[in-house]
């Protein structure tokens, strides 16, 4: 019997020693005469079982997790590659309550399908979305992304439709697609795990944006800290080319990029594909009328491409008919930091903060009770446990001062210091500013010292107004979301944590 | 730090990017990958072949946190130091390496043995902390595996 054994080539999967796991299981195999085919795939999300290794039986797929290098001669021996129990089992992984309770409309195929093989994405019902873009007429294809109510996934909340409609009505001798992966926010990795597990939906989200706004060219701008989505973006581009989904009326090109987060800005990200400094640029002009090259340019986050096979595929009703307020359509949620389930969560908007971090995430890894989250990556504001009841919708988030971002959420226990996670807000403004515009360029650098002088005891009223003036300006006054966006884990963490800011603090919380 | 082939010249290097429209960060990407990095004899010589001002190239060069001028470490080790992975300990991990290493962050042991560099996020916030050793990604580190993965790496 020719079995399929599954050991993720995700990231965090090798992260965690998946490549040992699946170098021994090649072992074994060879070693017992077994007609094996080990399929390095994405990662379902569970990563706390990561490396979560699945093999196929007449029952369908089992797995275990997390399976370290040492476990692999037990787990052989006790009738692995006959999916016999073992303690490291989890039965039917798609049964497991965290991957049974989503609705996975993005990361449907992540996790189970070989991100290598253009067939198995086709098999796995890939490719139909492209198909039905083909069949329609632009209008028709504009008409079908503003009826799915996608906002831009990036953190922005942009609508797609209205973003592609002025491209498309731009007139210009070329128009690019970018996409954006330079997903530089900590506590984020949905990205990384699209790219790496199911990268011809990219691909096909790409094309299908290519058609939609008439270009026939697209980069895909992804950082370098990013090594295995960048191979397995590769290895699908050159498959596609192969099987002639890529290379006659669209073509994408691949640019890395160089350890910079402001360049996940999207003038900063266009001026880096120019070969340029990263350095934002003012708009107006808007990118859709004077973006890369000087042309029209549809630059979108990859989350937002991803979702557009689907949207095209079963229609933008269905989208559209899940979700909350005027946020539509799924999220692609990331539990991140001190969490004990860690991972992945495709959800409708509207489902709560404290669902995500104390049901499904299961509290913090270090059994500790939860102080503080993150929302949004390191320009998102820091919620207290009293906010938990908040929805995940872009305005129900704006309304207590936050953002959703690209949907990280990063968990704090309660040893956690919130003067200095406010401190490091300004400090990582500081390193990662493209130093264009005053506020950000000066006033991290500023923010630093004076909230130095703060937790220093040094005149703290003052230091306090000052911060606050502080981040009015950043806020109001800089070019792009990186200084006026780092007023939030500032404000937020002085506005709910002022304990932590006072002289003696450091010494009243833990660890 | 592994780099690719030695022999090729610096204009054989660049040569593939001729007519690429922006081409400079790919350029930069492979001559640091030929050859460890990107010293300012390289830019007089990107800048020519790239129809660029030496002060282009140098702008470019510097603004890029991954970009080095100087060769370094034979090992190179980045930390996590981002938000997530400090929610797991992260700076008590670079404490421990900075001692153990005997070299501070974001410099080179004077033996040449090892950089000790940080980096914000490498997208496995979800089993923090993790660090990158060699272009190796590794996560859920303590000071213990730490230990062992530098043993292995600087042996």
């Amino acid at each position: 019997m020719s079995r399929i054994v599954y050991v993720p080539g995700d990231a965090v999967a090798v992260a965690c020693g998946a490549d040992q796991v699946a170098a021994a299981l090649r072992g074994h195999a060879d070693r017992l005469g077994l007609d094996v085919t080990i399929v390095r795939n994405g990662s379902r999300g569970m990563h706390w079982l990561e490396p979560l290794v699945e093999i196929t039986t007449r029952d369908g797929r089992i797995g275990y997790g997390p399976v370290d290098v040492a476990d692999v001669d037990g787990l052989v021996a006790a009738g692995f590659f006959d999916g016999a129990p073992h303690p490291l089992g989890i039965g039917k992984p798609g049964e497991q309550p965290f991957l049974a309770a989503q609705q996975r409309l993005t990361f449907a195929r992540c996790g189970i399908v070989d991100p290598a093989s253009l067939a198995d994405y086709i098999a796995h019902g890939g490719g139909v979305g492209l198909r039905q873009a083909r069949a329609l007429d632009a209008d028709a294809r504009i008409a079908t992304v503003k009826a799915s109510g996608l906002r831009g996934r990036g953190g922005a909340g942009f609508p797609t439709g209205i973003k592609w409609e002025t491209v498309a009505n731009a007139v210009a001798p070329r128009k690019y697609v970018v996409c954006n992966a330079d997903e530089g926010d900590s506590g984020t990795f949905a990205d990384r795990m699209i790219m790496e597990g199911d990268p011809f939906l990219l691909i096909e989200g790409m094309a299908i944006c290519g058609l939609c706004i008439g270009a026939s060219h697209g980069y895909l701008y992804i950082r370098s800290e990013y090594p295995h989505a960048i191979a397995a973006m590769a290895t699908a581009i050159g498959a596609a080319r192969a099987a002639g989904w890529l290379g006659a009326d669209f073509d994408i090109e691949i640019r890395v990029g160089a350890g910079s987060y402001v360049c996940g800005e999207e003038t900063a990200l266009l001026e880096s594909i120019e070969g340029r400094r990263g350095q934002v640029r003012a708009k107006p002009p808007l990118p859709a009328h004077k973006g890369l090259f000087g042309m029209p340019t549809a630059i979108n986050n990859v989350l937002s491409l991803v979702a557009i096979p689907h949207i095209f595929a079963d229609g933008p009703d269905v989208y559209a008919g899940v979700g909350h307020g005027r946020s539509r359509g799924t999220m692609p949620i990331q539990l991140a930091g001190n969490i004990r389930h860690g991972g992945l969560y495709e959800t409708p908007f509207g489902i709560t903060l404290g669902a995500l971090v104390n049901d499904i995430g299961g509290g913090t890894a270090s059994g500790r009770p939860v102080r503080a989250v993150q929302i949004g990556g390191p320009l998102g504001a820091y919620f207290p446990p009293h906010l938990f009841d908040t929805p995940i919708d872009y305005e129900a988030f704006a309304a207590v001062g936050g953002l959703i971002g690209h949907g990280g959420i990063t968990v704090f226990d309660d040893s956690v210091d919130m003067a200095r996670m406010a401190r490091f807000a300004f400090e990582f403004c500081a390193i990662e500013s493209c130093g264009k515009c005053t506020p950000c360029r000066i006033g991290a650098v500023r923010g630093v010292e004076t909230i130095d002088k703060l937790i220093a005891g040094d005149q703290p009223e003052a230091q306090l107004a000052l911060i606050t003036d502080l981040a009015e300006t950043m806020k109001f006054g800089s070019l792009c979301a990186l200084g006026g966006f780092t007023p939030y884990p500032v404000m937020s963490a002085l506005t709910h944590f002022p304990e932590d800011f006072r002289p003696d603090a450091a010494r009243q919380v833990a660890g | 730090m592994t780099t690719g082939n030695p022999s090729l010249s610096l204009a054989e290097v660049i040569a593939p990017f001729a007519g690429m429209a922006g081409a400079l960060l790919p350029v930069l990407h492979a001559v640091q990958q030929a050859f460890g990095h990107i010293d300012d004899a390289a830019v007089v010589v990107i800048a020519e072949k790239l129809n660029l001002s030496r002060a282009d190239v140098h702008g470019v060069l510097t603004f890029y946190h991954d970009f080095r001028r100087r060769p370094a470490g034979r090992t190179v080790l980045k930390i996590c130091r981002a938000e997530a992975c400090q929610a797991m300990g992260s700076d008590a991990l670079i404490a421990h390496a900075e001692a153990r290493l005997a070299t501070p962050m974001h410099s080179q042991r004077a033996d040449g043995a090892i950089s000790l560099e940080p980096v914000y996020c490498l997208g496995l916030c979800s089993a923090a902390p993790s660090a990158m050793l060699d272009g190796q990604v590794f996560a859920r580190l303590s000071p213990d595996r730490l230990d062992a993965l530098l043993a292995g790496a600087m042996s």
